[in-house]
């Protein structure tokens, strides 16, 4: 919200309080400056100076070379050469002297104009940057001519307005009563406790007798609480008083005419949007408030068509729509130059209605923007005055004794029952009680009280209050927040904080996978179908069922993720193309998996481990010991059997098994997708449930003595067809001995002497007593059992 | 014999007088001192050729020229291990400055380091943690809360709708009013997680982190909310750090306050990343609406709580001077690799 100081000081004098000091204060009590602006930064060292003398320069026949006097400080008798021919002797210009700027960084120097000494240059109004609606007579073509009252010598942003600063102040949403000039000077005049002179609201309406009668009628009090209309007749359409004129520049608006310059300047000075219909233009002189009808079509002011239904307010006269409430007037009942009856409306419109239809239709204005943030309706009816109030200012037209007021309920004060203790207590500190009710009279709250008891009402344009602790606030940031004493728990129970025992276990993980040398990464739970499309997942694969955002912010990012693969892959594709050459990463993030489509409940949010790994030094065993090593993090065994992913190798991809049950997946990325993300590394990627995997993980755990019998190791060399794996002669050999405590295979072996599609495969095996020693013969039994089974399972044998 | 004593010494010493190769030392230790064909063993085969009553005396002018030689023996032995071992020394010496074999450890994300921060400071001051759905309902996400239906925050350019009533949670908050719903008071926990807000810009990134947090006991006041995030801002910053409070607005807190800390830049003396303000805002905050209270079955006349909302992403990017957001969603290893110091535990 843009306040600007000069209009800020009509309604409270801040003139003796610096900038500085009023952006600290403002700050601490909830209003924080973003940007200050002073209107003048630009223009330096031009200043008032009159033209003394006027002499035609010998060698030109349109420069003209002025004396200028400048006052004391800069001398007077500057010689300045022009071009512009209305200047002449007598006249008050604005003279940017030698080493002066002017807006857009231009800098002015002494010279000479064909042979003639100038040290400086005479400015136009637009050189100054300003119009008409600044200066009266900014844009004369030529220079800027200034009124007989100008002082000689003076600085001229002082001289043609732009010695202000535009404070752009952002507004907390429940402050809306604060989007307005108005708003600020009642919060500034609290602040340091001055007095508030408010706009003059009144007016002396004529007699109405005989004025045709004008009727409003809402239908939808749910979308407009309170409608005001007000007849104004005799209108002059012209142009505003420069006193008017120059606020909305200050502003940033436009002027137009005189009617819709007030509306902006209420808008502005009270935050009430208003709007004028063209009486004339009202079928029925009537005003229905209502529903748009499916279908219903208008043309607004901006001349674009809009097809309406049932959710958009409209206000129609007695056949047809002029107005999308709250948006923009229809072009049908525009203000023109011709217009001599204006119905002015101040009303409220619900701010979520104002805000869907201006949504759906696409169409914004300041109005609406000012109804999306609130309007109270206290400030409608203030505004309606104040409109009235303006035509007779202006002497722009008749106020009628026609008002006609729709409102829903009537005005009534807030008020609260609570004591000094209660709003204390909020704060934890001891505010003395003259205190308290000093600061709330100050914010305009009517309070009484009673001992201990106080009763306040609310101003009516604070529809934010509701109970002490908004008192305790408003309290605390006129009293300031630099008064609360920092207190540890003073009054509260001891409890027990920490992570639990599960939530560790996540961060164990974590660190298990570090130590693997993974990076964590974290990326969006979105992406698309096309990142689907991209690890060739078919059409009816469950993770196609994904959970699809209605509003995303592009296409990209539509659904909800069901796998972290392609994730993982795009994190490898980016640091591959980045140019680094290798890494490993992890994440543990969420997968969304819906019950059923339209989602009816929120859906199951999966813990997942995803993990991947690229680069000439990785294999699928090197990638294997990265689930390994949450596997000993855990002491946890997993097994492994061969796997299938449309998006993995067919031969290098396997699933992870813990206590026989499937909980993930590892694998080199498929010949297909490499080539086709253009990869020149072998990537591995893999995924497992994290859910699963954490409910075998346990954190209790029992010393088991060791065992006083050495251990047997035996190394056995079998040979067996090609297609016999590691894991199944692993598995053989432990069920056929029950005191096999380790398998490691240690070497492989093919060629001639084994035989075309067979291998050889050296194994090291611990076996370890218990309860006793085992004699030779005892072992004896045990390897030759091993063998059989392997024999008889696999078809192994001894090499 | 006495001459052929001399003699042999005469000839060990000789022998030995040159620099020998290990064989060749051993070949003369051999033929001097070998037990069985040893010529200074020898010496006493040659006994029998000695009158008896000289025997004595023999045997002991034998052994004691024995000692001697063995003696001499050692001597040059020890000399040539030395200069063996030397020779190992020198051929064994490595370039110390090649790199060294270990398995590389990775490290955990930034965020996730200070997240864990922040559950750590927390948790001495006995807050549990909580985690809530990502995907919410909008009961949780706003009505509980007290975000009311026509309150700007629920405008659809900020939130992303899955349903009418589904939604990517656009703030932690929800997870106050999970846990008020399943535990009664003394309640202090914490609430961290992704959120997703439909804003996508230079700084903005449409999903980022926050950690909630909720105390909910008696009498708890604005100054418990102060001391709180004070300490919080002295432990994460530094023991230096000052903060403030300022008014502020969230729909589910009264008063609300804005908690701002001294730049941990310049120490609040003002440079570019405050821009000149000495002050960082870093964490919002205030005393529970009693109507959330309300809306969860907590009396509001009995008990009172203070919460608070930090932007986890925000502390990451101050704490390691990060000045885009969007390098924590990058995952580029050159950036990750500068995090692996940072333990948790």
């Amino acid at each position: 919200m843009l306040l600007p100081l000069s209009w800020l000081n009509d309604y409270v004098d801040v003139s003796d309080i610096s900038i500085e000091e009023l952006e600290t204060k403002l700050f601490a009590s909830g209003f924080e400056v973003e940007e200050t602006k002073y209107l003048g930064k630009d223009l330096e060292k031009v200043v008032v100076g009159k033209i003394k003398k006027i002499t035609k320069h010998e060698d030109s026949d349109h420069l003209q070379i002025c004396i200028v006097d400048c006052g004391e400080k800069y001398g007077s008798d500057i010689q300045i050469v022009t071009g512009a021919q209305n200047v002449f002797e007598g006249a008050l210009v604005p003279a940017a002297l030698d080493g002066s700027t002017l807006p857009g960084g231009v800098k002015i120097k002494k010279g000479k104009l064909r042979g003639v000494e100038s040290n400086g240059m005479l400015c136009s109004g637009e050189e100054l940057g300003i119009n008409n609606n600044w200066y009266e007579g900014a844009e004369v073509y030529g220079i800027l001519i200034l009124n007989d009252d100008a002082p000689i010598g003076e600085d001229i942003a002082k001289v043609v307005g732009l010695d202000d600063y535009i404070l752009d102040i952002s507004i907390t949403a429940n402050r809306p009563d604060c989007q307005s000039i108005l708003g600020m000077a009642r919060e500034v005049a609290a602040i340091f406790n001055r007095p508030l002179k408010a706009p003059d609201m009144t007016f002396s309406p004529v007699d109405s007798a005989n004025d045709d009668e004008i009727t409003v009628e809402v239908s939808a009090f749910d979308l407009c609480p309170r409608y005001i209309g007000h007849y104004v007749k005799d209108v002059k359409i012209e142009t505003s008083p420069l006193w008017m004129r120059k606020r909305l520049a200050l502003v940033g608006i436009n002027a137009i005419n005189n009617i819709v310059d007030i509306t902006n300047f209420i808008l502005m000075e009270l935050g009430q949007p208003m709007h004028a219909f063209d009486l004339s233009t009202l079928d029925g002189k009537g005003i229905r408030v209502r529903r748009a009808k499916k279908g219903e079509k208008i043309i607004t002011l901006d001349e674009k068509e809009f097809e309406l239904c049932e959710n958009n307010l409209v206000i129609c006269d007695l056949k047809k729509p002029v107005a999308l409430a709250g948006i923009m007037g229809g072009l049908n009942s525009e203000i023109k130059e011709t217009t001599t009856d204006v119905l002015f409306e101040s009303a409220k419109f619900a701010r979520d209605s104002i805000r869907k239809t201006s949504r759906s239709l696409g169409q914004t204005s300041d109005s609406s923007a000012k109804f999306c943030k609130g309007v109270d309706e206290y400030t409608t009816e203030c505004a309606q005055n104040r409109a009235l109030n303006l035509i007779e200012k202006l002497g722009c037209g008749t106020v009628s004794g026609t008002r006609i007021t729709c409102a829903e309920k009537e005005l009534s004060p807030k008020t609260i029952k609570t004591t000094f203790a209660k709003i204390n207590r909020v704060l934890g500190i001891e505010v003395e009680p003259d205190t308290i009710t000093d600061i709330l009279r100050r914010l305009d709250f009517n309070v009484n009280v009673e001992g201990e008891n106080i009763t306040v009402s609310a101003p009516l344009y604070r529809e934010d209050v509701e109970g002490y602790e908004d008192l305790a606030e408003e309290v605390i940031r006129i009293y300031g927040y630099n008064h609360i004493v920092a207190q540890h728990l003073k009054f509260a129970e001891i409890t027990n904080g920490g992570l639990t025992e599960k939530q560790q276990f996540e961060l164990k993980t974590k660190n298990a996978l570090k130590m693997q040398g993974a990076y964590e990464t974290i990326n969006f739970s979105f992406y698309s179908q096309k990142d689907l499309d991209m690890l060739h997942i078919p059409q009816d694969a469950p993770e196609r069922k994904a959970i699809r955002i209605d509003n995303p912010i592009s296409e990209n990012y539509s659904i909800m993720a069901t796998t972290l693969a392609p994730i993982m892959l795009n994190t490898i594709v980016k640091n591959y193309r980045n140019g680094n050459s290798e890494g490993r990463f992890f994440e543990i993030a969420n997968v969304f998996l819906a019950k059923e489509f339209p989602l009816s409940e929120l859906p199951h949010e999966r813990k997942t481990i995803s993990i991947g790994a690229f680069g000439d030094d990785e294999d699928f065993f090197t990638f294997k010991g990265i689930a390994e090593g949450i596997a000993d993090e855990f002491n946890l065994t997993f097994s492994y059997q061969r796997g299938e992913k449309p998006f993995l190798h067919p031969g290098i991809t396997a699933d992870i098994l813990c206590e026989g049950e499937i909980i993930g997946y590892i694998g080199q990325l498929s010949h297909e997708i490499s080539e086709e993300m253009s990869l020149g590394k072998k990537v591995f990627i893999g995924e497992i449930d994290y859910e699963k995997l954490s409910s075998f993980y346990k954190s209790s755990m029992k010393y088991k003595p060791i065992s006083q019998f050495n251990d047997i190791v035996r190394d056995f060399a079998f040979v067996c067809d090609e297609k016999v794996t590691c894991g199944e002669i692993e598995d053989s050999i432990r069920k056929s001995c029950k005191y096999v405590t380790s398998i490691k295979l240690f070497d492989i072996f093919r060629g001639k002497q084994i035989g075309e599609g067979k291998k050889s495969m050296a194994f090291n095996v611990v076996i370890s007593p218990e309860e006793k020693s085992f004699s030779e013969k005892e072992i004896e039994k045990f390897t030759s059992k091993i063998l059989k089974d392997l024999e008889f399972k696999l078809g192994v044998s001894l090499r | 014999m006495n001459e052929k004593i001399e003699q042999l010494r005469k000839n060990i010493k000789e022998a030995l007088s040159v620099k020998l190769t290990r064989e060749e030392f051993k070949k003369l230790r051999e033929q001097y001192l070998s037990t069985k064909a040893g010529e200074i063993p020898n010496l006493m085969k040659e006994m029998r050729n000695v009158p008896k009553e000289d025997r004595p005396q023999f045997g002991k002018i034998i052994n004691e020229f024995k000692n001697w030689a063995e003696q001499e023996f050692a001597e040059v032995d020890a000399a040539i291990k030395k200069e063996e071992l030397a020779k190992a020394n020198e051929s064994e010496t490595v370039d110390i400055t090649m790199p060294a074999r270990k398995n590389e450890t990775g490290s955990l994300h930034p965020t996730t380091i200070v997240k864990q921060e922040i559950i750590k400071i927390f948790a001495g001051l006995g807050f549990d943690v909580f985690e809530g759905p990502e995907i919410e309902t909008d009961y949780y996400n706003f009505t509980a809360l007290n975000v009311p239906s026509d309150h700007p925050a629920r405008a659809e350019q900020d939130t992303f709708y899955i349903t009418e009533n589904i939604l990517l949670r656009t703030q932690t908050s929800p997870g106050q009013i999970r846990t008020m719903e399943a535990v009664k008071p003394p309640i202090k926990v914490l609430s961290p997680g992704r959120v997703f807000r439909s804003d996508y810009d230079a700084t903005h990134s449409p999903m980022f982190h926050q950690m909630e947090g909720l105390v909910v006991d008696k009498n708890i006041s604005v100054c418990d909310l102060y001391g709180m995030l004070d300490l919080f801002a002295k432990e994460m910053f530094s023991s230096e750090a000052k903060t403030r409070l300022r008014p502020s607005y969230f729909p589910f807190t009264e008063p609300s306050v804005e908690v701002d800390v001294t730049c941990c830049e310049c120490g609040g003396s003002g440079c570019r990343l405050c821009k000149g303000t000495g002050w960082i805002e870093v964490l919002g905050g205030g005393i529970v609406n009693r109507k959330v209270l309300e809306n969860c079955g907590i009396d509001p006349e009995e008990y009172s709580g203070l919460a608070f909302g930090i932007g986890i992403d925000r502390i990451t990017m101050l704490k390691y001077g990060i000045n885009n957001i969007h390098i924590l969603f990058e995952n580029d290893i050159r950036t990750l690799r500068q995090f692996k110091q940072q333990n948790i535990g």
